[in-house]
Parts: structure tokens; sequence; C-alpha cells
């Protein structure tokens, strides 16, 4: 298996095994792609993955969308809520993690551990008594509850990679920066901030990949459709229609992982290292 | 490793906090004279003050409003009355409840140690230097992100329907199995097999592990002559064993929150036949369909003391079974 001699029929068996592999994790996917472009009533029993006549009624009908929705009202909701998302959550991570990584106080060791704890902590936990709190203030229905823990820090592997990374920047940059007059602020601001880019860059991908693909929160706290973003619209669509138009259904299934695949290609050299220097969730 | 960064930090603080004897504080300005460390001190509260209002408000408050919820019944619309331990007795006499159990024991044992096998082996095999290895590297993490989505759980529930792929695929070579989706006996396998395609993730933390592997432990075995089978027992394993513990656990706490996939797939119900109702599934009805909110709290602890126990015993094993070398523990 390590070939400290990769002798030719070696080198071979390798690459047959991966492209193998890659054939099979790949399938799904390049399945929902050729059968997004099949009519409606082959698409279930479709094999093949190049449709011999692709046609694009399934997607001028999933751009219809649903209850007189277009799917770019659906869209549009999802790229707000992940756009603030990202804003809240790096925002509120960076500061807790300078906290966390830079600077001393009474508790900070008792904090960081609680904060670890969350991580493991089943969310479903909170849910209950979170959403009754929202309910009570009248804010069941907006995307309040959607976004207030993402200003708040909660998401706790965020915290933590940061402070993973910001533990690693030189003390001396500290010192120098307070010599020069700035204060813990000024610290943070002008020489943490601007070197924690990387980890920052990382979480923001994370974190509009997670909100953009979302389904339990917006399906709790959402009620009205033109606020859905498009994990929700997409299973009310599917629940509808799952037998009467099915290709409609899957074409936008491919809309929706549009967004993601994009991410994905133009960003995972960065998301492949952030998960493996900080090695967490999935 | 923190702990060295701490001590060297404290040592530099030192030195920088201990000047010479400062003149005695300027009367009336006291207030601008504060010792470094409390101003050190006030600036930590203050930047941690979003997250501390988070892990109050939204976290442990929570939390703890719902053990005292678990005890009452709360439909949301009248105020909640007590009710005692009623709440937890039911749950032990509720057949779905105990099904709800069993099928998330079922796929927490299939679908973690699947996962982590495959990707381990893939890890082994992309851990070799050949061409292509970046590519199929991020090929294969790919899943990982998208496999959350609805997106891909309708994927999932087309494959498996009854006279698609999968089914096709499985009759060419004499297996009847029908579609999955609508069999009682396959459909959570379904499911699992859904979480084995997402080894993505644990797959890139355990090529970071092996790559800190150092390669001379490998020739030297080889020169003695120790098979593969013996050089991964021997010394792959216990070289990985805390990046094998750190995926195990996280892969495990994170199979017992999965939501989307038997919620999509079974259109809510967690059927067919219950064989897909999974806990977090059986909660979200019981508290947003039934809006039995006091009965879903207790429900909800008992998720906290399982995942708990399990964590626990984890941890536990893991101190028998991790190998750390020299210092470099996490």
């Amino acid at each position: 298996m390590r070939s400290s001699a990769a002798t030719r029929p070696r080198r071979v068996l390798w690459h047959a095994l991966a492209l193998a592999l890659l054939g099979l994790i790949m399938y799904p996917l390049v399945w929902v792609a050729g059968a997004s472009f099949t009519p409606t009533n082959d698409v279930v029993g479709n094999t093949e993955l190049l449709p011999s006549e692709p046609v694009l009624d399934n997607y001028a009908r999933a751009l219809e969308g649903m209850a007189g929705i277009p799917v770019w009202r659906f869209l549009g909701n999802s790229l707000l809520l992940a756009v603030l998302t990202v804003v809240g959550t790096v925002a509120s991570s960076a500061l807790a993690a300078y906290a966390f990584a830079r600077l001393r106080f009474r508790g900070r060791n008792t904090m960081f551990v609680l904060m670890i704890g969350t991580l493991l902590m089943p969310f479903h936990a909170v849910i209950i008594p979170q959403y009754i709190i929202f309910q009570q203030l009248g804010l069941v229905d907006t995307y309040i509850p959607l976004l207030l823990g993402k200003f708040l820090a909660t998401e706790a592997f965020f915290v933590f990679l940061m402070v993973q990374f910001m533990r690693q920047l030189p003390r001396e940059l500290d010192q120098a920066a307070r010599i020069d007059g700035c204060g813990y602020w000024g610290i943070f601001w002008h020489v943490i901030a601007p070197l924690s880019r990387p980890a920052f860059g990382t979480a923001a991908i994370f974190a509009f990949i997670w909100s953009w693909n979302d389904l339990f929160a917006p399906l709790i706290y959402l009620n009205t459709p033109e606020r859905f973003p498009i994990p929700l619209a997409l299973r009310m669509f599917a629940d509808q229609t799952s037998t009467s138009d099915f290709g409609a259904m899957i074409a936008m299934s491919v809309i929706a992982l549009i967004p993601v695949v994009l991410f994905f290609l133009a960003f995972q050299r960065l998301l492949v290292q952030g998960m493996a220097t900080s090695g967490l969730k999935g | 490793m923190p702990r060295t960064a701490q001590d060297t930090r404290r040592e530099q603080r030192a030195a920088v906090a201990a000047p010479p004897p400062a003149p005695p504080p300027a009367p009336g300005r006291a207030s601008r004279r504060r010792r470094p460390r409390d101003r050190e001190g006030a600036a930590g509260y203050i930047f941690l003050s979003p997250w501390m209002l988070g892990f109050l408000g939204l976290t442990l408050g929570p939390m703890l409003a719902s053990l005292y919820l678990s005890f009452t019944d709360y439909n949301l619309f009248t105020a909640p009355s007590w009710v005692g331990l009623d709440n937890y007795r039911r749950l032990f006499a509720d057949d779905q409840w105990l099904q709800s159990i069993r099928v998330t024991a079922l796929y927490v044992l299939l679908a973690v140690p699947l996962k982590l096998a495959l990707a381990l082996a893939v890890a082994m095999l992309l851990a070799a230097p050949h061409r292509g290895q970046g590519m199929y590297r991020s090929a294969f993490y790919a899943p990982s992100l998208l496999g959350a989505s609805v997106s891909v759980a309708l994927v999932w529930r087309a494959l498996f329907s009854d006279g698609a792929v999968v089914d096709r695929l499985l009759r060419s070579v004499g297996v009847q199995t029908g579609g999955w989706v609508g069999n009682p006996d396959y459909a959570l396998l379904l499911l699992v097999l859904l979480a084995v395609w997402q080894f993505g993730a644990p797959m890139v933390i355990f090529l970071a592990g092996l790559k800190q592997v150092p390669r001379q432990y490998y020739e030297a075995a080889e020169v003695d002559g120790a098979g593969w089978w013996r050089r991964f027992r021997a010394i792959t394993l216990p070289m990985i064993s805390p990046v094998l513990f750190f995926n195990l656990l996280l892969e495990t706490v994170n199979s017992f929150q999965v939501f989307t996939a038997s919620f999509v797939i079974s259109g809510g119900t967690g059927g067919p036949a219950g064989s897909t109702l999974i806990y977090t599934l059986y909660l979200y009805q019981q508290a947003f369909t039934h809006y039995q909110m006091g009965y879903a709290s207790a429900m909800a602890w008992m998720l906290i003391l399982g995942a708990g126990l399990v964590v626990v015993a984890l941890f536990r094993m893991s101190r028998t079974m991790v190998f750390y070398s020299g210092d470099e523990g996490r």
C-alpha cells in the first residue's frame, strides 16, 4: 500500500482503484445532473448519465416555483440568511476567539471548557425552550430566531477554529503593537484580525454552506412561504409534487445545489485545509 | 500544546507586567491607573461578552428551562402544569419512543464504523504519493458539504425508489428488493449509505494524521520483514489512534443529530413502519406537530443523558486504546 518504490503495476492499480471510487462517489451527482434534463416521466427509471434528447422543461417549471412564488425569491431569501450568518458568525466568533486565545482573565479556562462542551452537546437539547422564548416574544415567522445565535458566537466550531489559528501567531506582535500605543482593541483590529484572515475565510465559507443547507431551524420557525429559504421550499415542493412532477423537483434540487458546488470549486483548498487542521464536523 | 504556549506567554507577560516599582498613583486618577492585569481582564470580558450572552441566553438558560419543562405538561397555549416524573414514566411505556431508540442505535452502530472504516481505507490509499492525489482528496471531500442538504436527500430517495437505478441494478444481478424507500427492511440502510457517502470529512482528518507518521518506522518494519497487515496493526493504528478517537467522537455525536435525511426521505413520518424514526425526528414530531413541549423536553433530556453516557464511555475507552507518542497529545 505504502509504495516506497512505486512500481508500474502498482501505480496502475492505484489509479484504477482511485478512479473506480471516484466514479462511485460522483455517480449520484452526475445522475441528478443528467436526470434534470430528462422528460419528467422518464426521470425515475433513468439510468443514462447523458440524456439522449435533453429537455429544459423541468427547469422552466422549477423556476416558476410554487404557490405563485418564483424560485428566485427562495434563492434570495437563502442568500440573505447566508450572508447575514457569515457576517454575524465571523464577527462574533473572532471577538470570542481573541479573548480565549490572547487575553488572560479570571474564569477563562472554565469558559473555554464550557465552549468546547457545547460542541459535543446535541443542539436539540435547547431547541424547545428557544422556540418558546421566541414564540413568547412574537418573533416566530421572522428571521431573528435564525440569526440571533449567529451574532452571539453560539456555533462553537468557529470559535474553536479561530482560537487554534490565533494561538499560533507570535506574541511579539502584540507587544510591538502595545509599545506603539495600541490598546487591546487596537491589537485585535490592526494585528490579530488581519493576520487571521485565512481562518476567517474558512469560517465564512463553512458558515455560508451550512446556512444554505440548513432545514431544521427554518422548518420550525418560518410559516409564510414568501419567507422560505430554498431547502424549506424544496421540501414543500417535494411533498406536493413528488408523484406528479418529479422532473421539476429534481431540477429544483440541482438549482439548490449549484451555489454549494460553486463555493466548493472555488474554495476547495481552503475547505480541505480548514478541515484537516482544525478537524471537526462534516 | 496549549499549555506550553500559555506558559511561555505567562513568562513574557510577567516580564512586561512587572516594570520597575511604579511611583504611587496620583490621587484622583486611580481609575485611569488600574493594574495592567485588571485592564486585560476587563478587555477579556468585553471581547467575550457576545459569546457569554449567547451561552447564557441561548444555551445554558434554555437547557435549564427544558429541564424544568420536562417535569410539566405544556402545550404552548396554557401555562405549564407540574406533573413530576410523569413524562419520563410515559416515555418508557411509549412504543414509538422505544422504536426511535432502536432505530437511532442501529443507525449509529452501522453508520459510524462503516464511515470511519471507509475514510481510513481511502486515506491510506491517498497517502501514497501519486499524481492526482489532491484532486481525488477534494472530490472525495465534496459529499461532506452537500450531504446534509434537502437536495441530496431527494436524490437519494429518487435513486432508491421502486424501479429506479439501484433497484434495476440489483435486479440485473438477481436480487429482488424493490424500492428501498418503501421497504421497512432496507429504508434505514438507505440512510446509513447516505452517511457513509459523506466519508470525506473524517478522511481528510485521517490523511493529516497519516502524514505525521515517520516514514522510517515503515522502512524499519519492512527491513524486518513485516507484512502490510503487521505494519498496519503495529505502526499505523497506534500512531493515528488519537486522530481515530477524535473522528470516532465527532462522528458519533453528529450521528445522534441527523435529521434532514430521515425527515425528507420518509416525508416527515419516520416510515415505513417506523423503520426510519430517528430520535430527533420523533422529538420534532412531539414538539412541533403535537406541541407536547413537556414531553418533548423529557425526550431532549434523555438524549442529553444518552449522548453524554456514550461520550463518557468513549473517553474511558480512549484511555486504554489511544496511544500518545511523546508530548504531542491533544
